[in-house]
């Protein structure tokens, strides 16, 4: 097991070097200068001097890697140049309002999708399990935001239990934040679990074609203990691989939702950052997502090991 | 009264009737084997009594265990009987354990499901139940996984896991078929001293003669879901009544006609044959370990000759077979066919790969399901220079599927149209419509029933006899091996430790190995012995 972790932990540390260089140099090899690029095409020469030096443009570009490397690894992100302020301060505003949505909606998705994709499976063929795939149909098939307005229609503006937009803040308690943040969640994660959930159905139903679920059958266990005690283990290894994937999807896909509900979160940040061509802070964020998603490609794999002993034993 | 007494036992799924008026019983302590081909209901009849049937399943009839009737309980009685009065071994080994629990956690389930007795308790009694099937703790810990067991030891837990309760009653279905004869010995054996130790009855299914003969206190023989004939193993085996009884163990001994050609031109040569794999670090800065799968392996085939090679998994007898195509390079050593080398450079040699050709074991696996017959038989075209065309095409798919007793007209269908053994024939077709020098079957026989199992070795004979054919014959199968070869090359661990004419290393074994080998292959009874001997006693009497 320590030989697999640390495995997994040196494919973690090449996958940010590469991931790292990639960003930089993406957008050192964009064409045209940086600081003319940011200030727009009216911008006076003397402007996108300064600009140059603010940015510490006049050292090789091997330099700039090292040092914005070294920055970050410090917590130093640079100053962004519309706001005026440091990066790392405004991106770790943001992030608690974009984490926090993250994992309350891969919650809910997992919440929703885990039993729903049980019973469908348990009742293959049947009623519960015809309604139970429909449903996830339309789910997949509608987009989010669609969802969104339609939460905000009715349980925002006819019923007023929830406010249509905004965040209260984590200051005004846990209560108050959470509940701002339902709406949102629940609009991303329906579409994540109706798609988990029809992964949650396919893999059990292979797992229950398989000899040792007829096996435990023979050792006298019910049609549901056998599902529930030797199905969903050895059917988590593909759901897991979506759980991952998703995770990913949603810290980063929730642009649109933080629109709708006018949401301060990290999504709103790019959007506007691009808009304004603020590049340190888009390569930032950027850089903070890889490695939001590289962190738990990791965690996915340690999951994958702590569920198979076989993983453990093979790598 | 018996302990389990089946009467007018009939099932049928969604209308179709697969069991019709089945009727047996089993005394304590006493072993029936149910025995009968594909399709013959012996399986479901085990599932019958397990109440473990598919669903939309209808029944009639009684399956009374100690008086009770078990087609009349509820789900919950049946739940609290199976692993408690009625225990059960599958075949599969490889798969009838989860994967990710440990054998002690799978073991003590048992025990603990049906509230037997205390965490502490069931854990106890499972490593006694492993150590009574030959796995104890101290070699093999209750924490390992079913992984890192072989398939002989996961059977092992499978059968405590069965046994852990002392059940009245074990059903094995078909418990050794997927096993190496001296591990299906070893089972067998383990097996006969449960049901005699715990005084448990025991119902073998098996649609191995030479098992049951060897093991059964009593015979029932099923087909098309009806018993034809069942009785005391002796009396049923000296006099048997059925037609279907009598063709069963005519075929299962069935000895083809191959007369024995010598011939002095080498066909195939394998010298100082090596090859190993680089197998994983067992430390994160170890060395990597090698295993070799091939020692050093040397032997000629010559024309016209054919060649059994025998051996248990994990002998190289893949590798071997791999290296001999050409699929797979070999580190040292030489491999040739008419003196040209199988493997050219770092790409196999084209010019003798269209002289051989192989028959696999499973023939649905091994085609294309989307490609209807005439394409599947003609793929080895593509190794010839100028594959022919149109007419000449025509007639050689003609020819070949008449060669292997199929119709011209079998050339439109698609292969699920067919039966196991008209699918085995398809694969002999496709091996044979380039008229190789070499055909190599790798278990090709295996997966057939008895009866069909004969007409594809006739079938091969007939060939062999017409074309001239040299055959390499792989298979775990010794009786086969015994009828189909001239002469036999026994493989252990990546050496040949044994060769020489069929017959006479059959009957003369000297390698240790062979003997073992030889010892450990159930063989049915020699029947006019058999004969003789109660001939005697009635006049005696």
């Amino acid at each position: 097991m320590l030989r697999y972790t640390l495995k997994r932990l040196l494919s973690l540390m090449i996958s940010l070097a590469v991931a790292s260089v990639l960003i930089f140099f993406v957008i050192e090899v964009a064409p045209g200068d940086p600081a003319s690029f940011m200030l727009g095409i009216n911008a006076q020469p003397d402007t996108v001097a300064a600009l140059r030096a603010e940015l510490g443009l006049d050292v090789s570009k091997w330099q700039r890697y090292v040092a914005w490397v070294q920055g970050m690894l410090v917590g130093d992100f640079g100053t962004s140049y519309t706001y005026r302020t440091p990066v790392a301060q405004m991106v770790s505003d943001r992030l608690w309002v974009s984490l926090p949505l993250t994992l309350y909606a891969l919650a809910l998705s997992t919440f929703i999708a885990f039993p729903a994709g049980m019973y469908a499976a348990a009742r293959r063929g049947r009623a519960g399990d015809v309604t139970v795939m429909g449903a996830t149909q339309l789910g997949v098939a509608i987009p989010n935001f669609w969802f969104a307005m339609m939460l905000v229609l009715v349980f925002a503006i006819n019923l007023r239990w929830f406010s249509a937009g905004g965040f209260a803040g984590w200051d005004k308690g846990l209560g108050a934040g959470v509940w701002s943040l339902t709406l949102p969640a629940i609009a991303l994660a329906l579409p994540q679990a109706a798609i988990l959930a029809r992964v949650m159905r396919s893999a059990l139903l292979d797992v229950l074609n398989e000899d040792y679920m007829r096996t435990a059958r023979a050792k006298g266990l019910t049609r549901a203990q056998t599902i529930w005690r030797h199905g969903l283990r050895n059917a988590l290894i593909p759901v897991l691989t979506i759980i991952g994937l998703q995770f990913s999807f949603l810290l980063a896909g929730s642009i649109i939702i933080e629109q709708v509900f006018y949401l301060p979160g990290l999504g709103r940040l790019v959007f506007q950052a691009i808009s304004a061509r603020d590049l340190i802070v888009v390569e930032s964020v950027v850089m903070l997502l890889v490695f939001a998603v590289i962190v738990v490609n990791f965690a996915v794999d340690l999951a994958y090991a702590a569920v198979d002993p076989r993983l453990r034993a093979r790598t | 009264m018996s302990l389990l007494e089946i009467t007018g036992l009939s099932l049928a799924i969604d209308g179709t009737p697969i069991l019709q008026d089945v009727s047996l019983s089993i005394n304590a302590g006493q072993i029936v084997a149910v025995t009968g081909e594909s399709g013959s209901g012996k399986s479901m009849t085990a599932l019958g009594v397990m109440g473990l049937l598919p669903d939309r399943t209808t029944t009639s009839g009684k399956v009374l265990l100690d008086g009770k009737d078990l087609l009349s309980l509820s789900e919950a009685d049946m739940c609290r009987l199976r692993g408690n009065a009625i225990g059960m071994v599958f075949q599969e080994p490889m798969t009838a354990l989860n994967p990710v629990q440990t054998i002690g956690d799978q073991v003590a389930e048992t025990i603990l499901i049906h509230g037997a007795m205390g965490r502490k308790d069931a854990y106890a009694r499972a490593a006694e139940m492993l150590t009574r099937v030959g796995l104890p703790p101290d070699r093999f810990p209750l924490s390992r996984y079913p992984h890192e067991l072989s398939g002989g030891q996961r059977q092992r837990v499978v059968i405590a896991m069965a046994i852990a309760l002392r059940p009245r009653l074990l059903i094995a279905d078909e418990p050794t078929t997927a096993l190496d004869v001296t591990t299906q010995a070893q089972i067998l054996e383990l097996l006969r001293d449960l049901a005699r130790d715990f005084d448990m009855g025991l119902l073998m299914i098996t649609h191995d003669l030479a098992v049951v003969a060897d093991m059964a206190d009593h015979i029932v023989v099923m087909r098309l879901g009806e018993v034809v004939e069942q009785g005391p193993t002796m009396a049923l085996l000296t006099n048997m009544q059925h037609e279907y009884t009598k063709m069963l163990f005519a075929a299962s001994s069935h000895e083809v006609d191959l007369p024995y050609k010598s011939s002095t031109d080498v066909l195939l040569s394998v010298t100082d044959v090596r090859r190993s794999y680089v197998l994983p670090r067992t430390r994160l800065f170890g060395a990597t370990g090698r295993f070799e799968a091939l020692k050093g392996v040397s032997f000629d085939i010559k024309r016209g000759e054919r060649v059994g090679l025998v051996g248990e998994s994990g002998c190289g007898k893949s590798t071997l077979t791999r290296a001999i195509l050409g699929l797979d390079a070999v580190q040292s050593g030489s491999i040739t066919l008419s003196s040209a080398p199988v493997f050219a450079g770092n790409a196999p040699n084209l010019a003798v790969r269209r002289k051989m050709q192989v028959v696999f074991q499973d023939p649905f696996g091994s085609f294309n399901p989307r490609h209807k017959v005439e394409r599947l038989i003609t793929e080895p075209f593509h190794l010839l220079d100028v594959p022919p065309t149109g007419a000449m095409r025509q007639a050689l798919i003609d020819e070949t599927l008449l060669a292997v007793g199929l119709e011209p007209s079998d050339a439109q269908k698609y292969i699920h149209q067919f039966s196991g053994g008209q699918r085995q024939r398809i694969a002999i077709a496709r091996a044979l419509i380039i008229q190789p020098e070499l055909i190599v079957f790798d278990e090709a026989v295996s997966a057939l029933d008895v009866s069909v199992r004969a007409q594809i070795l006739d079938l091969l004979a007939e060939l062999s006899n017409k074309y001239g054919l040299t055959y390499l014959f792989i298979s775990h199968d010794l009786s086969v091996v015994r009828t189909i070869t001239d002469r036999v090359l026994v493989m252990q661990s990546g050496e040949i430790v044994e060769q020489g004419r069929t017959p006479e290393v059959f009957a003369r074994p000297r390698h240790p190995y062979t003997q073992q080998l030889l010892k450990a292959a159930p063989v049915l009874p020699d029947l006019s012995h058999l004969h003789m001997m109660t001939d005697q006693k009635d006049l005696s009497t």
